[in-house]
C-alpha cells in the first residue's frame, strides 16, 4: 500500500498571482478615488494609471454555473480578474473607462445588481442557517434573499445618509457580527432537555462551564446522570446547545427574532460601537420573514429622512437620542431595553441631559 | 431519464424578486442530469424545505478530516437522513482565500471543476471568517477534494479551537487610505501559525484580521483576537488647492457641517481663504475628513499599525471590543515584521497556557486584568491603552515608586533616541 498523501501546508496564498495587473503594478501607489455612479469606483494612482471597479451583488451561496457565468462576464468585459468584498459582493476591475457601461449592462441583464458602494445599503453579511449550520434557529440565505429583494433599490442607489451594513445571525452566538442593523435569533424559552441522551452525548462539566449565568448543574434524572437548568436564572442564550444537542434551545414558536441597531466598526467620527436592542418578539416566519422586513424598512425609512449627511445610524441616534428614535420608529420601549448585564451601569443616564 | 425534484413550495417563493436567488442555483444543480451531485442536491432541497416547514435545523456535527490535519472540514450529518438519504452527509471544506480575495477566472474555474467532480457544486464566497466554503460533500470524497484543491495552491482554513483563517482588506492593492502592506501582514501572521491552525489545540479560536486604515473594513476591532489596523504618526497630507476646489464645488456650509464640525477632536478649521487648518497634534486618525475629501486629504507618510487585542462576539461574557496593545508599530524592515510576529507568538503562547477552556483572548484579559496580560506578553503599559485612568481607589500601590521610576527611565531612554 502506498503512503498516504500528506498535505502541502501552504497557508494563505500569495494574492499577486491572481491580482489584476493594474492593481499589482500600482500596489501602494493609489492617490485618490471617486464614485462616478452607484456601484462604480474610479481609483487614480500616483503613476497616472486609473482603474474602474464595478461592484455587483451576489447570492453568496453560489452554484458553479453562477460562478462560471461571472467568470465568462469577467473574461469578456473585465480582463479576466475579479475580487470579492467582505459582504460577498463581486468586483470587476477594468483599466479602460469605455468598458464600464457594457459591463454594467451585461451584469444587470444577467441579474446581478450593480451597487453597494458609498451611502447605499450593501449586501447583508450572514451566516449559514438551515442550509448548513448545526445549531440554527432560522435560515440565513433565505432571510437575506427576502430582505435584499425588499432593499434592492437601496443597494443600487446611493441615497442613504451614509453606508448601511446589515447583518443576520441564526443563533445568539452571532457569527453575523455587528451591523448598523442586525437581525438575530433570540430564544425566549429555556432548553428542552432529553434526559435519556445527555449522559451519552454531552461532556457534562464542559456544558456546566459554558453557561454564562451558572444556571446548569449536574443532576440524576430518571436514575440517569443528566443536567438540569435553573429556569429562574436561565437567559435562554443557547450556549449549552452546541456542546450538548439534547439540550434543545431551538423552538419553532418561541425562538423569535430581535433587531439591534448602531453597531459600527469604523473609527470614523465616533469610536466603534456595539449594536443595541430595539425590537424583539418578532416571529421567525419563513420564507419571506415579512414582519422582520417591515421593521427593518421602517428603521431605514426614518433614518433616511431624519439623519444628516455622513451620519451612520449610530451617529444619528447619538445626536437625536434614543427616546426620539423610539418615537420616530414607533417601536415600543420595554423593560427589556434596559441592560442588566455586567457593566450595564454605563448605559444608564447619569445626568439631567434630557431632550423633551 | 430526468430525476424528479421534490416539492418545495416555500423555497419556490425565494425564486421571485430582483436579488440573485440561491434557490434557483440549488435547483440548477438538482436538475443536472448525470452529474455526481444531482441526487444529493435534490435531497438537500428537500431537507431545506423541511426546515422551512418545521422551522428547525437538521444537521449535526461529527468527525471528518483529511490526512495530516485535525481541522478545517466542517462535518454535517443529517438527522432526517431516512427522509432525505442522498444528502445524509453534507460536509464543508473551509479553504483559505488569497489575501485580499483576488482571483483570476482561471483559478475560479479550476475550483469549480474540482467541486463539480468531488462535491455538491455549491460554493460560498466567502464565509464570515473569510474562508471559501466548498459546501456539501460526502465523507468518502473529502480527501480527494482537498487533495485537488491543495495541489492547485490552496490550503484548509481553521476550525475549532485553533488559529482561524485570517482576513485582510483590498488595501494597498486598490485603496489610497492604505497605511500598511495588508496582504503581507496577513500572510506573515497566519502562515506563521499553520501548525496551530491545522492541529487545533488552543483553549479556543484565535483570529487575525488586518485593515489598512482606521475605517477597519475587515471589522477587526469587533471580531479579531488580534486586530492589526494601519495608521500614521505624522500629519494628514493636505492639498490646499484641492481643498479650495472642494469648497468651491460644495460650498462653505457643506464643508463646515460635514467636515469641520464632524471632527471628533475639533482639530479642523476652515480658513477665510477656503483652505483647511489642521491641528495634527489633536487628530485621532478617525478618517472622517479623509473619507469625505478623498482628493484633498490623504493619510500621512509615516505609516505603521496599531495592534488591538480581545475583540469577540457575545459568548460567553458579552461582546468585547479589541483594545489597544501596541499604539504604533512601524512596519518597514524585516526586524519590524519580526517584532509583529513576536507579539503574536507571545500572545498565542500566553493564551494557550493561561486561558480557560473555551475562553477567548478578550475574556481572558477581562478575567486576569490587562496589566497581567501585558506582563505576560512583555509589553509595557502606555496611556494610549485606556480611555481614562482608574476611577476606583481600591488597589494596592506599595510599589508605586518603582513603577513611576520605570516610566521615567523609559521616557529618558526615548529622549536619548
Amino acid at each position: 500500500m502506498s503512503a498516504p498523501r500528506m498535505p502541502i501546508e501552504s497557508g494563505v496564498p500569495d494574492p499577486f498571482q491572481y491580482m489584476h495587473p493594474v492593481l499589482a503594478r500600482n500596489f501602494g501607489q493609489w492617490k485618490h478615488h471617486e464614485r462616478p455612479r452607484p456601484g462604480v469606483l474610479c481609483h487614480t494612482s500616483h503613476s497616472g494609471d486609473k482603474v474602474w471597479t464595478i461592484r455587483a451583488g451576489t447570492q453568496r451561496q453560489m452554484d458553479l454555473y453562477t460562478i462560471r457565468k461571472l467568470c465568462d462576464i469577467a473574461d469578456e468585459f473585465a480582463e479576466g480578474h475579479v475580487r470579492f468584498t467582505i459582504r460577498s459582493n463581486i468586483e470587476f476591475m477594468v483599466s479602460n473607462e469605455a468598458k464600464v457601461a457594457p459591463l454594467i449592462e451585461k451584469l444587470t441583464k444577467e441579474g446581478f445588481p450593480v451597487g453597494g458602494t458609498g451611502p447605499s445599503v450593501s449586501m447583508i453579511a450572514h451566516t449559514q442557517g438551515w442550509l448548513h449550520c448545526d445549531i440554527p434557529g432560522t435560515d440565513a440565505s433565505g432571510v437575506v434573499k427576502a430582505l435584499m429583494d425588499e432593499l434592492y433599490e437601496e443597494f443600487v442607489r446611493e441615497d442613504m445618509p451614509n453606508r448601511v451594513h446589515i447583518t443576520t445571525s441564526c443563533c445568539q452566538i452571532n457569527c453575523g457580527g455587528q451591523g448598523d442593523i442586525a437581525i438575530n435569533v433570540q430564544h425566549t424559552k429555556p432548553p428542552k432537555i432529553n434526559h435519556d441522551l445527555v449522559a451519552n452525548v454531552c461532556e457534562r462539566p464542559t456544558v456546566v462551564a459554558r453557561c454564562p449565568v451558572a444556571a446548569i448543574r449536574p443532576a440524576l434524572v430518571n436514575g440517569k446522570p443528566s443536567l438540569e437548568v435553573d429556569e429562574k436564572k436561565c437567559i435562554c442564550c443557547g450556549a449549552c446547545y452546541p456542546p450538548c444537542p439534547p439540550m434543545q434551545i431551538n423552538d419553532p414558536e418561541h425562538s423569535k427574532l430581535a433587531i439591534w441597531v448602531g453597531g459600527n466598526h469604523s473609527n470614523a467620527r465616533s469610536k466603534p460601537s456595539f449594536q443595541k436592542l430595539v425590537a424583539a418578539g418578532i416571529p421567525n416566519n419563513p420564507p419571506r420573514w415579512t414582519e422582520a422586513a417591515a421593521i427593518v424598512k421602517k428603521i431605514l425609512r426614518v433614518y433616511k429622512e431624519d439623519a444628516r449627511d455622513w451620519e451612520r445610524l449610530s451617529d444619528w441616534v447619538d445626536r437625536i437620542g434614543w427616546a426620539r428614535f423610539f418615537e420616530l420608529t414607533e417601536l415600543p420601549f420595554t423593560k427589556f431595553h434596559i441592560d442588566n448585564w455586567r457593566g450595564s451601569r454605563r448605559s444608564l443616564n447619569a445626568s439631567t441631559h434630557i431632550r423633551f | 431519464m430526468s430525476k424528479e425534484l421534490r416539492n418545495t413550495p416555500m423555497l419556490d417563493q425565494l425564486e421571485g424578486g430582483p436579488w440573485p436567488s440561491f434557490v434557483t442555483g440549488l435547483k440548477r444543480l438538482a436538475r443536472d442530469d448525470g452529474k455526481p451531485y444531482q441526487a444529493m442536491m435534490i435531497d438537500l432541497l428537500g431537507q431545506l424545505e423541511h426546515s422551512y416547514e418545521t422551522r428547525k435545523g437538521f444537521w449535526k456535527g461529527g468527525t471528518v478530516g483529511v490526512i495530516g490535519y485535525g481541522g478545517g472540514v466542517i462535518p454535517r450529518f443529517s438527522e432526517v437522513a431516512a427522509k432525505f438519504p442522498e444528502s445524509k452527509e453534507f460536509h464543508t471544506l473551509r479553504i483559505q482565500p488569497p489575501a485580499g480575495m483576488h482571483y483570476t477566472t482561471d483559478i475560479l474555474r479550476q475550483m469549480c471543476d474540482i467541486w463539480e467532480q468531488h462535491g455538491s457544486g455549491l460554493i460560498a464566497l466567502h464565509g464570515q471568517s473569510g474562508d471559501i466554503m466548498f459546501q456539501g460533500t460526502k465523507t468518502e470524497n473529502v480527501q480527494a477534494a482537498f487533495d485537488a484543491l491543495n495541489e492547485i495552491g490552496f490550503d484548509l482554513g481553521g476550525a475549532g479551537p485553533a488559529v482561524r483563517t485570517g482576513m485582510s482588506c483590498v488595501g494597498a492593492a486598490r485603496c489610497e487610505h492604505s497605511c500598511a502592506n495588508e496582504q503581507k501582514i496577513h500572510r506573515i501572521l497566519v502562515n506563521n501559525f499553520l501548525d496551530d491552525m491545522h492541529r487545533p489545540a488552543l483553549p479556543y479560536k484565535f483570529k487575525f484580521k488586518v485593515s489598512g486604515c482606521p475605517n477597519d473594513c475587515m471589522n477587526s476591532i469587533e471580531r479579531a483576537d488580534m486586530a492589526v489596523i494601519g495608521t500614521w504618526r505624522d500629519e494628514i497630507q493636505a492639498d490646499q488647492e484641492e481643498v479650495k476646489a472642494f469648497v468651491a464645488k460644495k460650498g462653505r456650509k457643506y464643508v463646515i457641517d460635514n467636515v469641520v464640525t464632524r471632527c471628533p477632536t475639533k482639530a479642523l478649521s476652515l480658513n477665510d481663504d477656503d483652505t483647511l487648518a489642521i491641528d495634527n497634534r489633536n487628530c485621532v486618525r478617525c478618517m472622517h475628513c479623509i473619507n469625505v475629501m478623498t482628493k484633498a486629504l490623504s493619510v500621512g507618510k509615516e505609516k505603521g499599525v496599531t495592534v488591538l487585542m480581545g475583540g469577540k462576539r457575545t459568548l460567553k461574557i458579552g461582546d468585547l471590543m479589541g483594545t489597544v496593545i501596541v499604539p504604533f508599530l512601524r512596519l518597514e524592515s524585516d526586524d519590524d515584521y519580526q517584532r509583529l510576529k513576536e507579539i503574536a507568538e507571545n500572545t498565542i503562547e500566553f493564551f494557550a497556557e493561561n486561558a480557560l477552556e473555551h475562553e477567548r483572548t478578550g475574556e481572558m484579559i477581562e478575567r486576569i486584568g490587562l496589566v497581567s496580560f501585558l506582563e505576560g506578553i512583555g509589553v509595557e503599559v502606555d496611556p494610549h491603552m485606556v480611555s481614562e485612568p482608574r476611577q476606583c481607589s481600591y488597589v494596592r500601590m506599595d510599589t508605586w515608586d518603582e513603577e513611576a521610576q520605570k516610566w521615567l527611565e523609559r521616557k529618558a531612554e526615548q529622549a536619548a533616541g
